[in-house]
């Protein structure tokens, strides 16, 4: 078990390798520097002045050079700094934006799971029953509702004309002045829209493989054969059918780890959250190449290290695969 | 369902009803310090140090943090602010600048003209990262001779000089021994300003206070607040429920959504014209654009009108040159191209430009009449009036086809090698008239401004002799030839000069808006005292 884990770890650092190499030529591909932003259509750039401006960023030298500097500052855990009007370290403006990304799609997985659990085990032993239809109905119009258009709704309805929940931010202006609980009924009630619209559009996945998975399991032998031994249909479904239901759950649990870090720009714009989507987008439309490569890192690794998990887990819960 | 009731209940008593103050109509209420104003950036600053920064976020900030020797007032004239008065030797050479005495800077260190020869020579430093230095390294000499005389010279008299002494002027005592970029004060900004620097949350809020010892007094409002809201319709939502006191609206806002009589009890709508125009502009090396009949033709077949009531509903004016219609140097004597498609098509046909094959589009020498328009992805405003232009210019047989690509590319592949036949863009100005860069023929190298490739010997000669003139007639009498040759010749088709559609909420009181907008006299709003809503 030990070697197998050895193993697999030292075959990510090619992997990353190969990753990072792909990721910064196909950034430098774009079109665009990060100094067009301030030169370009600017009457008071020189092209002089743009040269002056390639030559601080290191844009003049050849890529490999450009590539060679970065994997020895991320060789010592140095992200660079930003190439914005900003020049803050890349680690820092990172990590500023993580706690609050991670937190919001912790909460959503959670009330993901929490929902679409229970709609998959029920709509799949009363299939095609009346709550298996409106359920179905109800995951897809989740999945096909664009969020932005949801978000402005429930903001414009809850936020605006009931007042029921503030609109932006994470925070009320008057924070500072609050007590502790105040404060965390102050950061709960900031969230509930956001984490309401974010899982309503993943809703449909998740309950449509839950649904599947235990209609797969549900038509085995030893479903039948507990039944057959008589015990009751909550102790088949519950005790017999779920358990292994829920076993290709951990895996797709697992690939969502990088999905932790990631945000959607859309959703962080309207509900004017800090978070990991703006950053990156922001990134990449002035071509920052250290913030994209940094956020791109820390991507590739979360996803390798989340495969591993997955991998690991799996035969941890599956007898089958941990003696094979 | 009934979960979901319950739980809305529950939230509902736990969020407290926002007290709205109901202004009186006795606008006349004295003014009194205190009370918050929260306004909303789409950005995040990027720099609070002035010479790093260039995005508006940072700018709007900075200009109330930070001074310089000079500003434009309400009406766009130069005057005084560090320096109380200026004067400008005989053979327009020399500027020497007398500045205030007992200004403090927010930490107390008195400011001297130490502090300005200490910003020129940020500025002009190769190490310093900026893309604005261009105006000051035309100075040949820069001197402070005493504690409150800084005195600069230039080897030809360059009028523009004046207005770029405007520039923020920055501490010397905390920067001159650290490296420029890396200061402290890029993130909690140390000025002379009306307000200082409070606190910053990344991503979040921005706070400056009043200047208790600002030199023009302390301002009336006790705190600015800025929020970090990134998409305009939220920013929209947050006004309307009250956490906002000022927002620049878009038009359909303006229009349709601000009418009602809840909105308007509570915020007051202001409109004038912003700096800047939007134009149709030929790239003149095609030989397809080089007759000037058949530019006048197409600004004859084009509406202005109809764009901009159908862009911007309504709010804005029809541009004839490249300057706002309410300065100065606006000259409204020029020609002018009303609609009249029956015009066009005889200039067409002056021009040899006629259907002789009856397919509906115009033809010479077997060529059809056909060009693209080429502009930039993430501005609506450009491409539906591309729409607007393409429909007008069928109806008088011209094929416009219309491309939209991402602002990177656009300049890369299309406008910086003249790779286009016509393009949709707009510069936005300011109070200084100085247009050489856009329109001298010097100016058509590659990635230079003047991509359209205008060549006018008597264009060059009126745009060099008027940024070495400092007289404002004469300067006038320059740009008033140069904005009539550029409406007889049509080398763009200038279309609309947008407007700035602010509201404000009704308890601050003292806002005019004049032809510098309604910030410049920011320190003087103030809320009665019985109407402020904010008290720590």
């Amino acid at each position: 078990m030990l070697r197998y884990l050895l193993g697999r770890m030292l075959l990510m650092v090619p992997l990353l390798l190969g990753i990072t190499l792909i990721s910064f030529v196909v950034i430098h591909l774009a079109p665009g520097e990060p100094t067009d932003l301030q030169t370009q259509l600017n009457p008071q750039a020189s092209a002089e002045l743009q040269e002056r401006l390639r030559a601080q960023y290191g844009l003049d030298q050849p890529l490999y050079v450009q590539y060679g500097r970065w994997l020895g500052r991320l060789a010592r855990f140095d992200f660079g700094d930003s190439f914005a009007q900003d020049n803050r370290p890349v680690g820092d403006k990172i990590v500023e934006r993580l706690p609050i990304t991670i937190l919001i799609n912790v909460l959503s997985i959670t009330a993901i799971l929490a929902v679409a659990i229970p709609i998959g085990i029920l709509s799949a032993t009363r299939r095609n029953s009346l709550f298996d239809r409106l359920t179905t109905i109800f995951v897809f119009v989740g999945f096909a509702t664009p969020s932005f258009w949801l978000a402005l709704l429930l903001m414009d309805l809850l936020g605006m004309r009931l007042g029921l929940f503030p609109i932006v931010g994470i925070k009320s202006l008057g924070f500072d002045y609050l007590s502790w609980y105040g404060k965390l009924w102050d950061v709960i009630h900031h969230l509930i829209l956001p984490v309401l619209v974010s899982a309503f559009g993943g809703l449909a996945g998740f309950s449509r493989y839950m649904r599947s998975n235990m209609l797969e399991v549900i038509r085995q032998d030893y479903i039948l054969t507990a039944r057959a031994k008589g015990l009751s249909e909550r102790a088949v479904i519950y005790r017999h059918a779920l358990r292994n239901a829920l076993l290709p759950v951990i895996t797709i649990l697992g690939l969502s780890v990088p999905g932790l870090i990631g945000g959607s720009v859309i959703f962080e714009t309207i509900f004017a959250i800090p978070g990991m989507g703006k950053l990156f987008y922001d990134g990449v439309m002035m071509r920052d190449y250290p913030l994209i490569m940094g956020i791109l890192v820390i991507g590739a690794v979360l996803t390798l290290v989340g495969n591993l998990i997955a991998d690991m887990s799996y035969a941890l819960a599956d007898p089958r695969i941990r003696n094979s | 369902m009934r979960i979901l009731l319950i739980l809305l209940i529950l939230l509902c008593c736990g969020c407290q009803k926002q007290e709205v103050v109901m202004p009186d109509d006795n606008s006349t209420a004295a003014p009194a310090y205190g009370d918050t104003f929260i306004e909303a950036s789409i950005g995040e600053p990027s720099n609070l140090l002035p010479v790093l920064a260039s995005d508006s976020a940072s700018s709007d900030i900075n200009g109330l943090v930070y001074n310089g020797l000079i500003r434009y007032n309400k009406d766009l004239i130069l005057e005084g602010e560090l320096a109380e008065s200026w004067e400008i030797s005989e053979d327009n050479l020399t500027i020497t600048f007398h500045l205030r005495k007992g200004v403090l800077w927010h930490d107390g260190v008195p400011f001297t003209s130490a502090d300005v020869l200490f910003t020129y020579n940020v500025y002009i430093d190769p190490k310093t990262p900026t893309a604005y230095a261009e105006s000051y390294k035309q100075v040949a000499r820069a001197e402070a001779p005493d504690l409150y005389t800084f005195r600069v010279t230039y080897d030809k008299p360059y009028a523009p000089a004046l207005g770029s002494w405007g520039v923020s002027i920055m501490p010397k005592h905390l920067l001159e021994h650290t490296e420029i970029t890396k200061s402290p004060l890029s993130r909690m900004p140390v000025g002379t300003g009306p307000f200082r620097f409070v606190e910053w949350k990344p991503g979040e809020t921005l706070v400056l206070e009043s200047n208790p010892d600002y030199f023009e007094g302390q301002p009336y409002i006790r705190r600015v607040l800025y929020r970090i809201i990134p998409d305009l319709s939220t920013q929209f939502l947050e006004l309307q429920s009250g956490g906002l006191d000022f927002m620049g609206l878009t038009p359909i806002q303006y229009q349709t959504q601000t009418d009602t009589l809840a909105f308007k009890r509570r915020f007051e709508k202001y409109r004038y014209l912003a700096f800047g125009y939007t134009y149709l502009g030929y790239n003149l090396n095609r030989p397809l654009f080089q007759d000037k009949r058949v530019r006048q033709a197409i600004a004859h077949a084009i509406d202005k009108q109809e764009i901009i009531d159908g862009v911007l509903l309504g709010l804005g004016q029809v541009a004839t040159g490249p300057y706002k219609p309410d300065t100065w140097v606006y000259n409204p004597d020029v020609r002018r191209y009303p609609h009249d498609a029956a015009k066009a098509k005889a200039l067409f046909a002056e021009a040899g430009w006629r259907d002789s094959d009856g397919d509906g589009i115009l033809d010479k020498d077997g060529q059809k009449f056909s060009f693209t328009i080429v502009t930039n992805q993430g501005n609506d405003l450009r491409v539906k009036s591309g729409e607007i232009i393409q429909r007008r210019l069928q109806e008088v047989g011209i094929e416009v086809k219309l491309r939209v690509i991402e602002w990177a590319s656009f300049l890369k592949e299309f406008i910086n090698p003249g790779n286009f036949e016509a393009t949709i863009l707009a510069w936005s100005g300011s109070p200084e008239p100085d247009q050489y860069d856009i329109w001298h023929s010097s100016k058509t190298g590659p990635r230079e401004l003047n991509f359209i490739r205008f060549k006018n010997p008597e264009v060059d000669e009126l745009l060099e002799k008027g940024r070495r003139t400092f007289d404002q007639q004469e300067r006038k009498a320059c740009y008033d030839r140069f904005q009539a040759i550029l409406a007889e010749e049509q080398p763009y088709t200038f279309l609309y000069v947008s407007e700035a559609l602010p509201v404000v909420a009704r308890r601050f009181r003292g806002v005019e808006a004049a032809p510098a907008g309604i910030r410049y006299n920011f320190i003087k709003w103030y809320v009665p005292e019985k109407e402020q809503k904010y008290q720590r």
